[in-house]
């Protein structure tokens, strides 16, 4: 307990900014542990919304007028917080997506017509969530490919040394996730990406829960890929973005058709607008990537490294209390770990739990977490996983686990 | 007794209960008494899928009636399955097939039905109105 109450972020003054944590649910305070699905959103951003639809919502970058001028500038400083969040060395290199998922979508699909061919291979984890699976399979089906897969070790740390083994010259993509969702894992990325390098592979992040637990500089990382959700990271849901690095973006060809990413079109042939433009077809999710810089300025304020350090004490606080439970065992005890705790109870079934705890006021997730190929490794149907977020509590910790030992015994 | 009498019946049970504790340690226990389902009989085919957990549903006609044998991996899925046999099994297909089912509001779990894709309980329902559905519908 000491080391939470040393922490250097004031929890208090911080969950006053989050409205939705102020609310009772089936008669108790809200404790909301279902951080890694989704996070809750802070005053700054909500207020944000508000002001681009109340004031100066209008389309972007060819208005005349001044609502299109203050909404594309708005906009643009977005693009320019996200290159700042990832320190991508120019906004040119970050695309707004509407989050992972298609950014995965967007790279596979962009690779399956332009690099990929019979042959190759294309290098994930055994720990992806489907997100980092199922497009590769379909870029794979389309071009011949073959889908390989690092194994997951029994203590869900990634098994690095069969990486070195699957890498080799047909590697032409390494995509792997950052933190896993489903076990807390935080992998060495940036050795994977060295390596993977060597070989001549692209390399893709998955930084679904990366960008939120970790300080993230993708120049440093060297990858050629980064993707975030912003609605993972206290920003709205259906925007996200995707890092891509200069050289490979301009090789490879458009994703979508039409709108902002053309240059000029003939009935004969279309010439390309410049990045980041050619990656972002149509009229983009303005409000909502606007909000998205409130939300990456809140994170910056209080500082990853602080909630970093916070998220962790939480951890290991949860983790201490749960172990203590009749038939617990923590599934994913790598050594590295983000703020996410994934837990069998022997003979009892996750989704009662979940419902139970519900009935307590207390949310977590239960089930596969989207990770079934994982599941399936480490022999198991899913599991109860609390995630942690900057303004959770260790009093929440504590009702978490008193509720879950309830929970246990009434299953028994 | 009829489908709509039972559920009147279960529904007056529910009643007794004045907090949330009381009422899921009931059905936990009605999910644990739950006759077992024979092991042969739960086979991929009569898996209804959810999301969350499994329910297995074993159809049979006897004397003109249907029946019903189902199993859950969850417990208190399980205790609502239980529920739902107590009400459906046993009687005629078109009355199945006909029968409204305003059990699972009535006990104040529809916020449990609500998280639909959770645990497949709003398939096993449709699934049980199927089967009476087929047989009804055969010559």
């Amino acid at each position: 307990m000491s080391s939470l109450t040393n922490s250097t972020l004031d929890v208090h003054a911080i969950r006053q900014e989050f409205p939705v944590l102020h609310q009772h649910i089936n008669g108790k305070p809200l404790v909301y542990f279902d951080n890694a699905a989704t996070s809750q959103k802070p005053r700054v951003v909500i207020e944000a919304l508000k002001q681009y639809y109340e004031q100066y919502n209008a389309n972007i970058h060819r208005g005349a007028h001044h609502l299109a001028v203050r909404a594309t500038e708005a906009y643009e400083q977005s693009r320019e917080a996200a290159r700042r969040f990832l320190n991508a060395s120019s906004t040119d290199e970050i695309l707004f997506v509407r989050g992972v998922t298609e950014a995965v979508n967007l790279v596979a699909d962009c690779l399956s017509r332009s690099l990929l061919q019979e042959g190759d291979e294309v290098l994930i984890s055994a720990m992806e969530h489907h997100s980092n699976i199922v497009p590769w399979q379909m870029a794979c089906e389309r071009t011949g490919a073959t889908l390989k897969v690092i194994p997951v070790k029994e203590n869900g740390e990634l098994d690095t040394a069969q990486a070195d083994a699957l890498l080799s010259a047909r590697t032409k993509v390494l995509s792997v996730v950052h933190i896993s969702n489903a076990l807390g894992s935080i992998n060495p990325v940036k050795e994977l990406i060295r390596k993977a390098k060597a070989r001549g592979a692209l390399t893709f992040i998955d930084g679904a829960q990366g960008a939120v637990h970790l300080p993230i500089d993708v120049q440093d990382l060297d990858c050629d890929f980064y993707a975030f959700s912003g609605h993972k990271v206290y920003a709205p849901t259906g925007i996200g973005v995707l890092y891509g690095r200069r050289s490979v973006l301009e090789k490879l060809p458009p994703y979508h058709g039409g709108g902002e990413m053309i240059k000029e079109v003939t009935f004969e042939k279309t010439t390309y607008n410049e990045l980041p433009f050619k990656y972002e077809a149509g009229t983009p999710n303005i409000a909502d990537a606007i909000a998205l810089r409130y939300a990456i300025e809140f994170v910056e304020q209080i500082g990853k490294e602080a909630m970093l350090h916070h998220e962790q004490a939480l951890l290991h606080y949860a983790t201490d209390l749960v172990s203590r439970i009749d038939g617990l065992q923590v599934i994913g005890q790598a050594k590295e770990k983000a703020g996410i705790l994934s837990f069998v109870i022997e003979g009892v079934h996750h989704h009662d739990i979940g419902v139970l705890l519900d009935n307590m006021g207390v949310a977590i997730r239960t089930g596969h977490h989207c990770t079934q190929p994982l599941m399936r490794c480490l022999g198991l149907e899913g599991t109860s996983r609390a995630s942690f977020a900057v303004y959770n509590t260790p009093e929440e910790v504590e009702r978490f686990a008193e509720a879950l030992k309830k929970a246990a015994n009434m299953l028994r | 007794m009829t489908i709509e009498e039972i559920q009147q019946e279960i529904a007056e049970d529910f009643a007794l209960f004045d907090n949330w504790e009381d009422k899921y340690a009931y059905l936990i226990e009605l999910g644990k008494q739950l006759p077992p389902m024979p092991e042969e009989l739960k086979t991929e085919d009569k898996l209804v899928k959810g999301c969350q957990s499994k329910v297995w549903l074993h159809a049979y006609m006897k004397d003109g009636k249907l029946y019903f044998l189902a199993d859950s991996d969850a417990l208190i899925v399980k205790g609502i399955v239980s529920l739902l046999i107590k009400v459906l099994s046993g009687h005629k297909p078109e009355e199945i097939a006909r029968a409204n089912l305003h059990l699972i509001e009535d006990i104040g779990l529809k916020q449990h039905l609500s998280m639909t894709r959770a645990n497949g309980l709003v398939s096993m329902i449709k699934h049980m109105k199927a089967y009476a559905e087929a047989v009804n519908s055969q010559p």
